[in-house]
């Protein structure tokens, strides 16, 4: 909406006064992901090969990307083979308490091959996210050495590479969570599935 | 409504180069906020109903100025939450970060304390918006600041500056990118 706004006022330009001219926008180009996707590092879903790439910074404890994850599903059902989907972590610790925790059980599963069982399910039980009880019932449920599980997250094990996540993400604009880059350039439209795929079409 | 227009204005945006972006030599000439090479104009305002931070307080290491609307904006995190999530990274440059808009003190300190701000956070309010418009970043129409971004040198100078378009988050990676430069300016 504001937006619009200031393409309404682009012609009254003053030159003493700062009014919305409009040229914010005719020079706007939206941040580029600086860290490439990394079959060797990073968690992709889809065929790594996908001509498609859709790359997230999330927070687990963010209703934002809680109400974004079933557009993320929207989006990969209709693309289907031609997308790759690739999760990174941007914890919010200073307002999202459980965050952190939650990055790092996501991360303690993936050691063991269940990073999209446990990001799933995070995103699909984000109230009981201060309890890890929850997390940790559904690791045995899906046949984690439980043991190595905990003694992982409660060693912060992965804390390294979740901050390198987030200071890639900063490097790259990451401005809020959810963030999307769809073919490496910022989405800055809605992360709605609708919106998100356009910009997939638009940037391939 | 607002992706459309974004992408709309996208599509005609002016090829323009990241070094042009960032500040290298042929800088981005802003029509209305102040431009690089400018000397910052001092001010002292406002942290808290008895202190107040001028900008020379800071001579001798690099300033952030993050100029923005308003507190309370209704999203999960805005701006200053990152900035508040970044600010080891500004320290190893020695950066200090002044964030200002028109709220009053008294919002600024709720503000600050719910979104543990680590970094102060000024009072533009009387007269309203008189340092905002000393950098060109005050929009008259509405009565706010603009979102705007300076990166100011240890001697005062403005060697980066940003304007954001109204309702697209800037995040760090333009402020870091100029604090890189500053720290290595052959680089």
């Amino acid at each position: 909406m504001a937006t619009t706004t200031a393409t309404r006022h682009s012609r009254r330009t003053s030159k003493t006064l700062l009014e919305p001219t409009g040229k914010e926008l005719e020079t706007y180009e939206a941040p580029k992901l600086v860290i490439p996707v990394d079959p060797g590092r990073d968690h992709i879903q889809g065929d790594p090969k996908a001509i498609l790439t859709l790359v997230e910074y999330g927070d687990y404890q963010c209703p934002f990307c809680g109400a974004a994850y079933p557009e993320v599903k929207k989006v990969q059902k209709e693309l289907g083979s031609k997308l790759r989907f690739v999760f990174r972590n941007f914890p919010l610790t200073n307002v999202h308490e459980f965050a952190q925790v939650a990055a790092e059980t996501a991360e303690a599963a993936n050691v063991q091959g269940k990073f999209w069982e446990m990001h799933d399910f995070l995103y699909e039980h984000q109230r009981t996210l201060g309890d890890n009880s929850v997390a940790l019932g559904y690791a045995k449920k899906i046949g984690l050495d439980t043991q190595k599980f905990e003694r992982e997250i409660s060693q912060h094990v992965y804390q390294k590479r979740i901050k390198e996540d987030f200071m890639g993400g900063v490097r790259s604009g990451v401005n809020g969570t959810p963030t999307f880059y769809a073919n490496g350039v910022r989405h800055d439209g809605p992360a709605e599935a609708e919106a998100i795929i356009e910009s997939l079409r638009a940037k391939s | 409504m607002k992706t459309i227009s974004l992408q709309r204005n996208r599509r005609k945006r002016i090829s323009q180069t990241r070094a042009q972006r960032v500040g290298g030599k042929s800088a981005r000439r802003n029509p209305s906020i102040l431009n690089l090479g400018r000397k910052a104009p001092n001010f002292s305002l406002n942290s808290t109903p008895d202190q107040k931070v001028s900008l020379k307080d800071f001579r001798g290491q690099p300033v952030i100025l993050a100029f923005y609307p308003a507190d309370w904006s209704p999203v999960c995190t805005d701006q200053l939450s990152l900035y508040a999530m970044v600010m080891p990274e500004f320290k190893k440059f020695n950066a200090e970060l002044i964030a200002i808009s028109v709220d009053n003190i008294w919002s600024h300190l709720a503000f600050a304390k719910d979104r543990k701000l680590n970094f102060p956070v000024l009072a533009d309010f009387e007269p309203k918006g008189e340092v905002s418009r000393k950098y060109g970043a005050f929009k008259e129409k509405i009565g706010e600041s603009a979102r705007a971004l300076f990166v100011i040198d240890g001697e005062g100078i403005v060697r980066w500056s940003h304007l954001s378009p109204d309702g697209v988050n800037p995040g760090a990676e333009g402020i870091l990118t100029a604090l890189d430069q500053l720290a290595k300016p052959n680089a």
